[in-house]
């Protein structure tokens, strides 16, 4: 394996205990993935997409093996220090848009600018420039409710880069979009990846989706099934 | 934008919801201002009686009278250092409605024994001594009816008369008694015993009660059993207290304010932890996806319950500051009507500290499980698997 990878799991095993049964979701599951790429995750429902995003992310643990990300063994760390290492590395995109309703488009992408030692003004303009790259410089004032899905989920977008994180994790990003809004969400996703080089980790049940990225995976039965987009 | 903007928008996101809370906050606090000032105002005479000081009354109580001879047989006694009675007079001024607390009193020794409590001016004691007809009017007395010295001023009784059948008596005011500490009352009219005595037509040679300076307040307990003592087994038996526990008990017979102050207060703040505790509980609850995805962006556990937290504290601390200002303004318009039964009826600091102190506790306290419950909630759980 290179060491150029930004993330890295490394015989990663992770089951759920639901009443008496136990599920096993991986097993010894290894993965690598450098920094600048674009990666499609699909799969069965049920097969482990979201809980891959979510140890990925830090929000939930592994049983047992170690992920790497940015040289930096998440494993193991405390609340507070995952905390941290969220703030600092990751931006979620959920499918759902998730954005606060009593905030505008601009107080919800300042969200995670208030754990930063940023001023006032350098946030105002870190928030400009994030709505700028969704195309959403003219609804800095709206609330969520006057905003198309779309736009909402830019405005979600803009949360999660506002921050400038090394790894943006997508779930299902477009699962309730109609196929032109998510297209156009995908090309927002793509240009933060070609022209930022933002990591990306995108959930998707949809092929068309997939083609955004630079390449797929296949998960099931807890395993990978690389797909080159190319092949 | 800042934590406080997000706990303000948190807590307004459902108007009528926040309005409601802010609602019975502000009226518990009202209540507490309005009771907790009457309680304060009803105990201010006890912390301020003088140590020194006893109060001797009709063993029956202290509306039967007492014959005028004790007062010469007290001040005889041994460790007795100054004597001075009253008798009340049941006056009013011109209307039965405009009632007014007014005593005829031995003027030197009234005087005398109340040095530390009142500022009369000397040319005012000389011609209280001097005068028949004198009056000696509170400042506050004087103020609400605009008298001055020199004015002739007629009072009624509703319990004597004259002997020529009059039910008024003309005094001539001949000085304003001030207040020589905070919180002392001026509210009441002194004039002589001697010429109310000879003019009544019934209850001669009567007094209502006698206040006497002990030599040291060491010697209260002998002084209390010697004059007990001494009139035992007489028509007119006695009974003598300390001044605090003379006026603790006239206020025990308007019933025990503390105990209602607290009780209702009590009741009314067990209810408001219950339901905004609960409301805020459902609330916290609805928007569990809300802090899952604060906690995905990297908001620490502690800044989530500080976040929480400081809802409840703006929640208790709007209502609860309004409330007490609805209190100080209760207070103050009722302050001027019921001088005459609650004089000194102010919301003052020590109020108002407690009130904050009660604030404080109550959106801690109404805060506490849903900001626990944020604090535990688990980032992926609370998101849902979508
Ligand atoms: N917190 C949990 N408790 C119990 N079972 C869970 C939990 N989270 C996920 N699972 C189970 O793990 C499996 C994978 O879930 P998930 O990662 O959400 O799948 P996907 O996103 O691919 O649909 C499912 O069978 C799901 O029911
Ligand atoms: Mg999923």
């Amino acid at each position: 394996m290179s060491d150029h990878a930004l993330v890295r799991l490394e015989g990663v095993t992770k089951g759920f205990v639901k009443g008496q049964e136990s599920i096993a979701i991986f097993k010894a599951l290894d993965l690598a993935i450098p920094t600048g790429d674009f990666v499609a995750v699909m799969g069965p429902s049920g097969s482990g997409k979201t809980t891959l995003l979510n140890l990925l992310g830090g929000i939930d643990h592994v049983d047992a093996g170690a992920i790497t990300v940015a040289g930096q063994r998440i494993d193991g760390l405390s609340e507070n220090a995952l905390a941290r290492y969220r703030a600092a590395n990751v931006g979620f995109v959920f499918q759902f848009y998730n954005l606060m309703p009593m905030l505008t488009a601009a107080q919800n992408v300042e969200l995670p600018l208030l754990l930063t030692p940023l001023k006032k003004a350098q946030r105002r303009t870190h928030v400009e420039t994030a709505l700028a790259v969704v195309g959403l410089a003219d609804r800095a004032k709206h609330y969520p409710r006057e905003m198309s899905g779309g736009q909402q989920q830019r405005v979600a977008i803009a949360r999660a880069i506002v921050s400038d994180p090394k790894i943006l994790l997508c779930d299902e990003p477009t699962g309730d979009l109609d196929r032109a809004t998510a297209d156009e969400i995908l090309g927002v996703l793509q240009t933060l990846n070609r022209e930022l080089g933002k990591t990306i980790v995108m959930v998707t049940h949809d092929p068309a989706a997939a083609r955004y990225a630079k390449r797929t995976l296949h998960l099931d039965k807890g395993q990978f099934f690389e797909k080159d987009l190319a092949a | 934008m800042n934590d406080f903007v997000l706990v303000f928008k948190n807590l307004f996101r459902r108007k009528l919801r926040a309005g409601l809370m802010i609602f019975s906050i502000f009226i518990a606090f009202a209540i507490f201002g309005v009771l907790a000032s009457f309680e304060r105002a009803f105990n201010a005479g006890q912390e301020l009686a003088a140590a020194d000081r006893l109060v001797t009354v009709n063993k029956i109580n202290f509306t039967q009278p007492l014959p005028y001879s004790y007062y010469g047989r007290i001040a005889g006694m041994e460790g007795v250092k100054r004597v001075t009675f009253a008798n009340w007079f049941g006056g009013y001024y011109q209307d039965p409605k405009q009632f007014l607390i007014t005593f005829a009193v031995e003027p030197r020794s009234y005087m005398d024994v109340m040095a530390e409590e009142f500022d009369i001016a000397p040319d005012a004691q000389a011609a209280f001594v001097r005068t028949r007809t004198a009056a000696l009017v509170g400042e506050t007395v004087a103020n609400k009816y605009g008298w001055k010295v020199g004015d002739r001023v007629p009072l009624s009784s509703s319990i004597f008369s004259q002997k020529n059948g009059a039910r008024s008596w003309d005094f001539d005011v001949v000085g304003i008694i001030k207040p020589k500490k905070p919180l002392i009352d001026t509210n009441f009219v002194l004039f002589q015993y001697e010429y109310f005595n000879e003019t009544r037509s019934f209850a001669k040679d009567t007094i209502g009660w006698l206040v006497l300076q002990t030599t040291s307040p060491a010697i209260n307990d002998k002084v209390i059993k010697t004059i007990d003592e001494t009139f035992a087994n007489s028509p007119f038996e006695t009974a003598t207290d300390t001044e605090k526990a003379f006026n603790k008990a006239f206020m025990a017979q308007l019933g025990n304010i503390a105990l209602i102050v607290t009780l209702v207060v009590g009741a009314a703040f067990v209810t408001i932890l219950m339901i905004v505790g609960n409301t805020m509980m459902m609330a916290i609850r609805e928007r569990s996806r809300e802090i899952a995805v604060l906690k995905a962006l990297g908001f620490p556990g502690g800044r989530v319950l500080r976040l929480v937290l400081g809802e409840t504290l703006l929640l208790a601390l709007i209502g609860g500051l309004a409330g007490l200002g609805a209190a100080a303004l209760v207070t103050t318009a009722m302050r001027e009507s019921l001088a005459n039964f609650v004089p000194g009826l102010a919301l003052n600091a020590q109020i108002v500290v407690l009130a904050l102190a009660l604030m404080v506790a109550l959106g801690l306290a109404t805060g506490l499980m849903p900001a626990v419950n944020a604090l535990r909630l688990k980032v992926a759980a609370g998101l849902g698997r979508g």
